[in-house]
């Protein structure tokens, strides 16, 4: 075999194969890798393309698995299309592929054709926090009753240890609901994205769980999950809002089992 | 606490987690968790299931769930796509620690990793890349093999891959870069027959003599699979390794040589895209154990002979 | 941090002691009842939960594949009207239509 074109004209850095056959992988318009042939010496083109074809696709695939109401909403074309952009931008560094698309809510925001669905990157996000809190390490959260045993005087000095599937997710449009219209199997009603939501994402077993909270309800749960006590977190969130509806907050996160332990007394 | 291992054997260094469950003679399928309920629900015999380790590196939730419950009455194959063994550059120590942990939970009755790579540099590109054959490349490859044998504690079997081009600087032929592997690291082999079929299309060559040159009796293991069919530059037949439909008839007949060859070996239907319901998957697999069993049949007809 | 949680310390318990009486009062919801009762968005649904869609969404897996779709090279944004984008709209009148700017 012949030897004397070993480091082609697009060979890499360290001149190694694959630094000349990587580049073009992501990139359709980079030339196909001088150190490649076909049988005999036959052109390589359509046969390079084939690697191309795999990664792109593939990744593209990833994505639609990851962000499958998102990819509802734009309907499949429009998907593909934006996924192709962002994994030319952004190709992952793992490779573990559930890991892969964290950056992809980022992208939509800033997408200029995604411009008329300002709730998109939101829905996107709500979607990203699923998958993390499905392959999450394993916890037992705790029944209602473990709340109920505090004594009313202690609850305040009460610090929380947070089930590690917890995810909060804040929008100032109904990113929840769309989420869920475009995850349920049934047609999607009208939608008023107008109104901002607020959501917890657990898994206490084997089923991702999306909760809604009231307004402040990710607020708290980013403070229990800093190591504030309940009542200076619940504190803090009532200073930025004199409403915070407490009770529909609590109720959200001990039925989400969002808490896996309680320490009583000065925890921290 | 331990009196009921008085009388049994001397008790393992990690005491199994799981029952042990032979995978030899065995055919087998890709595991896909959408067929989990019709797998449990399924009485009988079955064979042995196989699951890409990558898709099970988080750190709980459904997935493992899922494989515990295959794990524990199935033999259990775990097959790595992504070390990146081809390539140059040293291995991800954190994705070899991630491996090893996945082989000390599972306890897998095989385990395998691909000829090819995947990682370059900081990026991850989600497919099996093909390698040149040369005495640089199997000296970086052998160490590979030696490291993620050493970080696992058990010999890898070595998948042969489907490719679609060749590079111009290789000295040696794939089933002799091969056979160098196996004599240098100790490894086993995973001969993908489709991947010698597909391969052999793609190149020209022949696969009967590709099955000559290749180290048959390191076989432990045998993957089958559908492919696509497209065109190169000159319109010639392109394979495509696609994983996405039944086995095709000429592979099937590549298979029964390498049986009649080398006997039964645990053989995977690899089926990947366009999944279909668990029946016709295990059809599939059903149609390897009947040449699995007749070989078997001939093999032990010629020993007591 | 300057709050002081003996501040809110009976706020908190009777709080608690209105989310678990709201717990203990509602029986589950269904999967259908929950995505309507989100949907709806009714006030009381605060706490209700989507179960059960693992199965549709559990995420990519790795492949060792290779892909009988041809599909690398585009570069063009399409536009395609296919998805629900068009059901979902904002007051003034704006829907999340896929037009070009």
């Amino acid at each position: 075999m012949r030897s004397d074109i070993r480091i082609g004209p697009s060979a890499g850095n360290d001149g190694s194969y694959a630094s000349a056959f990587a580049p073009g992988l992501n990139d359709p318009e980079r030339q196909t890798p001088a150190l490649v042939s076909g049988p005999g010496g036959k052109k390589a083109v359509k046969r390079y393309n084939v690697y191309r074809n795999n990664v792109t696709v593939g990744l593209i695939d990833a994505l639609a698995a990851i962000y499958p109401a998102t990819r509802r909403i734009t309907g499949d074309e429009f998907f593909r299309a934006m996924a192709r952009f962002h994994i030319r931008q952004t190709p992952p560094k793992s490779p573990l592929l559930f890991d892969y698309g964290r950056d992809f809510p980022d992208f939509i925001a800033g997408y200029a054709y995604a411009e008329a669905m300002p709730w998109l990157a939101d829905t996107a996000r709500i979607e990203r926090a699923w998958l993390d809190a499905y392959h999450a390490a394993d916890a037992e959260p705790l029944p209602p009753g473990a709340f109920a045993s505090i004594p009313p005087e202690s609850l305040a000095d009460v610090s929380v240890a947070l089930h590690p599937s917890t995810r909060v997710v804040r929008s100032r449009y109904a990113a929840l609901t769309i989420f869920a219209a475009n995850r349920s199997p049934e047609p999607v009603g009208a939608i008023n994205a107008a109104e901002a939501e607020e959501g917890l994402i657990t898994r206490p077993d084997l089923d991702v769980i999306v909760t809604r909270l009231p307004a402040g309800g990710a607020a708290l749960i980013e403070a229990l999950a800093a190591g504030l006590t309940l009542g200076v977190a619940m504190a803090t969130v009532l200073a930025s809002d004199p409403h915070f509806d407490i009770a529909a907050a609590l109720a959200g996160i001990v039925e989400a089992g969002a808490v896996t332990a309680l320490s009583p007394g000065d925890a921290r | 606490m331990t009196a009921d291992l008085a009388s049994g054997p001397a008790p393992a260094a990690h005491p199994l987690r799981f029952p042990e469950h032979g995978v030899s003679g065995l055919a087998g399928t890709s595991f896909k968790p959408e067929h989990l309920r019709s797998i449990l629900s399924e009485r009988g015999p079955r064979g042995f299931f196989e699951v890409h380790a990558e898709n099970y590196m988080g750190a709980g939730g459904p997935p493992h769930r899922a494989l515990e419950a295959i794990r524990r009455d199935n033999p259990l194959s775990l097959h790595g796509v992504c070390m990146s063994l081809g390539g140059p550059q040293p291995l991800d120590r954190e994705h070899l620690a991630g491996f090893r942990s996945l082989v000390e939970r599972y306890e897998p009755a095989l385990v395998s990793e691909h000829l090819a790579w995947s990682t370059h540099e900081a990026t991850f590109f989600n497919d099996l890349l093909p390698l040149p054959y040369t005495a640089e490349s199997l000296a970086w490859v052998c160490d590979h093999i030696d490291q993620m044998q050493e970080a696992i504690g058990r010999t890898i079997l070595l998948e042969n891959p489907s490719t679609y081009l060749i590079f111009e600087e290789s000295t040696m032929s794939e089933t002799e870069f091969i056979r160098a592997i196996v004599a240098r690291t100790g490894c086993g082999l995973l001969l993908d027959v489709s991947n010698v079929f597909v391969s052999a299309t793609n190149h020209g060559t022949s696969a009967l003599d590709y099955l000559a040159d290749f180290p048959l009796a390191h076989v432990g293991e045998i993957h089958l699979a559908g492919h696509a069919e497209q065109s190169d530059d000159e319109n010639a037949l392109l394979l495509i390794d696609s994983h996405d439909g039944p086995v095709p008839d000429g592979v099937w007949r590549l298979y029964e040589i390498v049986l009649g060859r080398c006997g039964p070996r645990p053989t995977l239907i690899e089926w990947d895209s366009k999944i279909p319901d668990w029946p016709i998957l295990k059809a599939e697999a059903m149609a390897a154990q009947r040449l699995l069993d007749r070989h078997a049949g001939q093999a032990s007809l010629r020993h007591a002979v | 941090m300057t709050v002081k949680s003996a501040v809110s310390s009976a706020l908190l318990a009777s709080a608690m002691a209105t989310a678990l009486a709201s717990l203990a009062s509602a029986a589950p919801l269904s999967k259908a009842e929950g995505e309507a009762a989100v949907a709806a968005k009714k006030e009381k649904c605060y706490g209700v939960a989507l179960k059960g869609q693992n199965d549709c969404a559990a995420g990519p897996g790795t492949t060792c594949q290779g892909s009988s779709t041809v599909d690398f090279q585009g570069n063009a944004w399409k536009f395609v009207r296919g998805g629900t984008c068009a059901s979902i709209t904002l007051p003034n009148g704006k829907q999340g239509s896929l037009k070009p700017l």
